[in-house]
């Protein structure tokens, strides 16, 4: 984790409890209990009906690949020494959608509505940053 | 139609015409392009009540002013990235229309080339904190956020890389015609598809070029605007609109803009169809930012972008004229690029672009597109 040049999250108010999460492995969501709706990222109201009214449930963590991007370039430090590396954004079985990384496989082998479960990258004593691998079945 | 219709012209517009200016600042860029399109409208600095412009600096329109030495009564300082000086112009004429101001001066200055601001790439790099921290832990380049939609518009209507390349190939044919472009060397299909991997599927040669630049617009009403030293072009219509900011997982559709709802309003408010457009000025930060486009502004059918631009349909001669003084891709692109679109629709429509005119144009459309896919903003423009 020493010299992790890349940018590193700032929990606030709402979304400590989706990091401290992150640092048990669980991926937590914002459920309404109101609409039922489930929300990524973690707000402080429902976007559907600004309900106050919100629990943190547990995702499965499995998801699909809703498309990606291999990126070559990126001038960012820490980001520079990394490419090529897969952008991707994932979409979880509860219907909320994350941008991630998709890790664990070769960039070519990606593909739009590949198989893949969360995985946990410490990055700091405070964060740990969710990704996604290949599910077993998705290679 | 609208209270706004026909309301507001158009008077004077300039572009400032390096495309490198090592050592000058976005204010001198802006002042000189002040007096260029005040000029070119027969009026002076003191007839500006009004005044637009957009940058990163929130407080860039009372800079900006300060230095122009003007003191507005009106003052908008929106940014919605590329598309907000059209945004702008759609203001000014419900502005002028209500009455509360009478000459409005819109400008922009950029220096991003002379800085070395890899715009597409990696930098700036922005604050962490709030959503941000959701994103920009992943690598997040602007380039990457419309890759995203490129390859998802290939996943689900099998568009190609050739057909994004016929894009850069016929708007690079427009550069060639206009002396003050970046790059004006031809260009061909394969040049595109061998030129280097930027972020997957979008290559080197389907991204704007990085250069300095700015511009500047006066807007006036259409009463004032017959009297005034150029003939007018007016604001027929005009919407804008936004889907999501710079979070990509928040971006509902890949494959969707809001171009069609700022487009829809456009051409609601100006009684007019895309059918009817003669030339068109469409935001090319990427291939795919003027595909999506298309298909939003209802140019062709969802889906059907790739085919729509193929056999170099958009290049001079081709049936559909678009992004006639050569684009992002080509002539020059300093960050938002937003005011090049209404200059050249306005010159097209005055017929002063020479070899590269096209005939008989009445009415043009300026098309933006900022963000990440985020925003649109839509202007449709009349000679008559």
């Amino acid at each position: 984790m020493a010299g992790y040049l890349k940018p590193i999250p700032v929990p606030d108010k709402v979304s400590k409890t989706f990091w401290q999460g992150c640092q048990r492995h669980e991926l937590l969501l914002q459920k309404c209990r109101d609409c039922g709706r489930f929300q990524f990222y973690p707000r402080s109201l429902c976007i559907n009906c600004m309900s106050q009214s919100l629990e943190w449930v547990r995702s499965s963590g499995k998801g699909t690949v809703h498309t990606f991007t291999v990126t070559h370039q990126n001038v960012m430090p820490g980001f520079s020494q990394e490419v090529p590396y897969v952008f991707a954004i994932v979409e979880l079985t509860e219907g909320v959608r994350l941008t991630t990384n998709i890790m664990g496989c070769a960039p070519a082998e990606v593909y739009i509505g590949m198989p893949v479960t969360v995985v946990f990258e410490p990055i700091s004593p405070e964060i740990s940053l969710p990704k996604f691998r290949p599910s077993p079945s998705a290679l | 139609m609208s209270f706004i219709t026909k309301k507001a012209a158009i008077v004077g517009i300039h572009e400032y015409e390096l495309r490198r200016a090592p050592g000058v600042t976005t204010q001198q860029i802006q002042m000189e392009c002040a007096k260029g399109a005040l000029e070119d409208a027969g009026l002076k600095k003191d007839d500006v009540d009004a005044y637009f412009t957009a940058a990163l600096s929130p407080v860039e329109a009372l800079v900006t002013a300060e230095y122009l030495g003007i003191r507005p009564t009106y003052i908008d300082s929106t940014c919605i990235g590329g598309p907000s000086f059209i945004a702008h112009v759609g203001h000014a004429a419900i502005a002028i229309a209500a009455g509360v101001c009478k000459v409005a001066l819109i400008t922009y200055g950029s220096t991003a080339l002379s800085e070395m601001i890899s715009i597409g790439t990696g930098g700036p790099r922005p604050a962490m904190g709030g959503p941000n921290s959701f994103e920009l832990p992943y690598g997040q380049t602007v380039v990457g956020c419309y890759a995203l939609a490129a390859q998802r518009h290939a996943y689900e209507f099998s568009s190609t890389d050739a057909q994004r390349a016929e894009i850069s190939v016929a708007t690079r044919k427009w550069a060639s015609l206009n002396p003050h472009a970046m790059f004006r060397q031809p260009l061909t299909i394969d040049q595109v598809l061998n030129s280097k991997m930027i972020s997957s599927p979008l290559r080197f040669l389907e991204c704007c070029v990085i250069s300095d630049g700015g511009g500047a617009v006066v807007v006036t009403s259409s009463e004032r605007a017959r009297n005034l030293r150029q003939r007018p072009v007016y604001i027929l219509g005009w919407g804008e609109a936004m889907s999501h900011g710079t979070v990509m997982s928040q971006m509902s559709d890949f494959t969707h803009t809001v171009a069609s709802v700022s487009g829809d309003k456009a051409f609601m408010m100006a009684g007019v169809k895309p059918e009817d457009i003669d030339v068109a000025q469409i935001y090319d930060s990427f291939t795919i930012t003027v595909m999506l486009n298309l298909e939003g502004l209802g140019f062709c059918p969802r889906g059907e972008s790739g085919h729509f631009v193929s056999a170099q349909r958009t290049a001079p001669g081709g049936d559909f004229p678009m992004n006639t003084d050569g684009g992002g891709l080509s002539s020059n692109h300093p960050g938002m690029r937003g005011i090049f679109l209404i200059t050249e629709a306005v010159r097209q429509l005055r017929g002063e672009c020479g070899a590269r005119q096209v005939p008989n144009t009445k009415l043009a459309l300026a098309h933006g597109t900022g963000g990440m896919l985020s925003s649109t903003a839509t202007l449709i423009l009349s000679n008559e």
